[in-house]
């Protein structure tokens, strides 16, 4: 590892302050320490964050909109009974990631920032245009086939890896930042970028910029009765999405009034996918809605790299996920959260 | 980069001077406190062999560095017994085979109080299993460590400060 100093501001604007284009800031270090282990990230200043005072606290306002510090660990946050209460579908996301280790220690702000899993980019000798602009991408005709099936690039194929962020795009989540130039809004789903000609940007953040809270709107409570995050893996816990979706409903006598669908690890952010929600609304629930609706949510996938069985995968996993959705959310949550072994009781993995 | 932090470590104050910003909990622990307890599997966050409690909560120690932990409250395998009297967790890995070759035992019996102090896993084996995913055993006494959980989990439920033990 690169030898760094490392400062411990106590106010969001003296992190900001004390930021320049060799500096990162550190949450959980979940992400950051283990890139930094490996050399893909070599910092020469870690500002701490963990110390900003008042970022670690879950708010609900009158109106049921929730603002959540960026620093409120993972665990935390899923664990909340007022939060679990009005987005059931981000709690069970974040406890179907990592393991209760790291979701003790891994912020919220660190969550939505943190980087692809894409073997070449972790690892600092193979060609990366994401982690160094211009030497090329060994994932394409390499030995990676979780890559991207929607918006990837010649330049890049990675996905982005967050599980939080599926459901927080489907709720139309606001992202709170403040920044060398003040503070602003960004919707969720502006957060992360599209490959395109500048992998490198993977991110809206200007330079310097710091998450210091996430907002969800008061009108994603409405879906909390009918709302399921649903991730398939290669085991049953401790293991990034193959695929994922989140899925949500509000029904009014016997239909869908209105619906919300993202789905997950596909593409370089998490994938909203509006056409189906639109196909959803005003239509009885069904299997066959569903089919057609993740037939459209998926239509322009394309494989990147031998992974064609995730089209497939994303295809049934998002009208599973609406499925469950539709049979409404537990009133607990399952002993395997977000896994297809908690949609049946007939069905347990053991 | 030098510096100084001040751990609670398993019960004592220590002051301790790093002259490295890049060492991590792990090791701290390991290297320079001469407390091997805590094991190094992967070194990246993916094994659970490095759980320690941090301010009461299990983590990686490996991926934690250092530094951050100015005024932390650690706890290491090595703070869990009571003079000779074992942690129930520890007596219930004994009483239950949950260890073969026992490299990953100690991040295994640290993560469990950290699991039962969560208090989210009670004693269903399938939620025990699920909280206890971030522990991988290249010997799979898995069997053993959830009816070990599952043991300490009740007998804790009855006792919680262990003062049986
Ligand atoms: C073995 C393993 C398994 C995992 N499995 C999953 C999984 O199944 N699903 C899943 O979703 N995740 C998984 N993760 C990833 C984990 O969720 C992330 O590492 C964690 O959420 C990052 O949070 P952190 O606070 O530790 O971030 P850090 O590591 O501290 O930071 C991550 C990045 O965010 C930046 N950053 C941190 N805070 C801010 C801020 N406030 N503003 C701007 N930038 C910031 C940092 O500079 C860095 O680039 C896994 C990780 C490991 C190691
Ligand atoms: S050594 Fe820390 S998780 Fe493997
Ligand atoms: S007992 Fe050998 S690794 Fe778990």
């Amino acid at each position: 590892m690169k030898p760094f100093d490392f400062v411990q501001p106590r106010s969001a604007r003296d992190a900001v302050a004390q930021w320049g284009p060799d500096a990162a800031y550190l949450g959980g270090g979940t992400n950051l320490v283990d890139l930094m282990k490996t050399g893909a990230l070599q910092p020469a200043r870690v500002i701490d964050v963990t110390r900003l005072p008042g970022l670690d606290r879950i708010e609900v306002a009158a109106d049921g909109a929730v603002r959540i510090g960026a620093l409120v660990r993972n665990a935390d946050l899923a664990r909340d009974a007022d939060f679990a209460v009005r987005a059931p579908m981000v709690a069970e996301a974040l406890l179907a990631g990592a393991s209760g280790q790291l979701r003790n220690a891994a912020t919220l702000g660190g969550n939505l920032m943190q980087h692809t899993r894409c073997p070449y980019f972790m690892e600092p000798d193979a060609a990366c245009n994401r982690r160094a602009p211009g030497t090329g991408c060994d994932a394409i005709g390499g030995a990676w086939d979780n890559a991207a099936i929607l918006g990837h690039a010649p330049s890049c194929i990675a996905t982005n890896p967050s599980d939080l962020c599926v459901p927080l795009a489907a709720l139309d989540a606001v992202v709170e930042v403040e920044g060398p130039d003040g503070a602003r809004d960004i919707a969720l789903e502006e957060l992360h970028r599209l490959p395109g000609d500048a992998p490198e940007r993977e991110t809206t953040l200007a330079p310097g910029e710091l998450i210091v809270a996430l907002r969800l709107p008061a009108e994603a409570a409405a879906f909390a009765g009918h709302a399921r995050y649903l991730k398939v893996r290669e085991r049953t816990s401790y293991a990034f999405a193959l695929v994922s979706a989140a899925a949500a409903m509000r029904l009014e006598g016997g239909r869908i009034a209105e619906a919300r669908l993202a789905l997950g690890a596909v593409a370089a952010k998490p994938w909203r996918a509006r056409t189906a929600e639109k196909m959803l609304a005003g239509q009885p629930p069904g299997p066959d809605l569903f089919a057609r609706a993740a037939e459209a949510a998926l239509a322009g996938a394309a494989p990147a790299e031998g992974n064609g069985w995730k089209i497939d995968l994303a295809r049934r996993t998002a009208a599973r996920a609406l499925a469950a959705a539709a049979a409404g959310t537990p009133e607990r949550m399952p002993a395997l959260p977000a896994s297809p072994f908690s949609l049946s009781e007939d069905l347990s993995h053991a | 980069m030098s510096f100084q932090i001040t751990l609670t470590l398993n019960g004592t104050a220590r002051e301790i001077a790093l002259d490295d910003t890049r060492v991590t909990l792990l090791d701290l622990l390991r290297e320079r406190l001469e407390m091997p307890g805590t094991k190094k599997g992967c070194d990246r966050g993916q094994c659970g062999a490095c759980t320690v409690l941090v301010d009461g909560r299990r983590i990686n120690s490996c991926l934690t560095l250092a530094a951050t932990l100015d005024g932390a409250e650690v706890t290491t395998i090595e703070g869990l017994a009571r003079g000779d009297a074992l942690h129930p967790v520890q007596q219930a890995f004994i009483d239950n085979d949950g260890l073969q070759c026992g490299y990953c035992t100690p991040g295994q019996i640290m993560s469990a109080v950290g699991l039962i102090a969560e208090g989210t896993a009670g004693d269903d084996p399938e939620r025990i299993r699920e909280g206890m995913s971030g522990n991988i055993c290249r010997c799979a006494a898995y069997h053993g460590i959830t009816l070990a959980v599952r043991q300490a989990a009740r007998q804790m439920d009855n006792d919680p400060k262990g003062d049986a033990a």
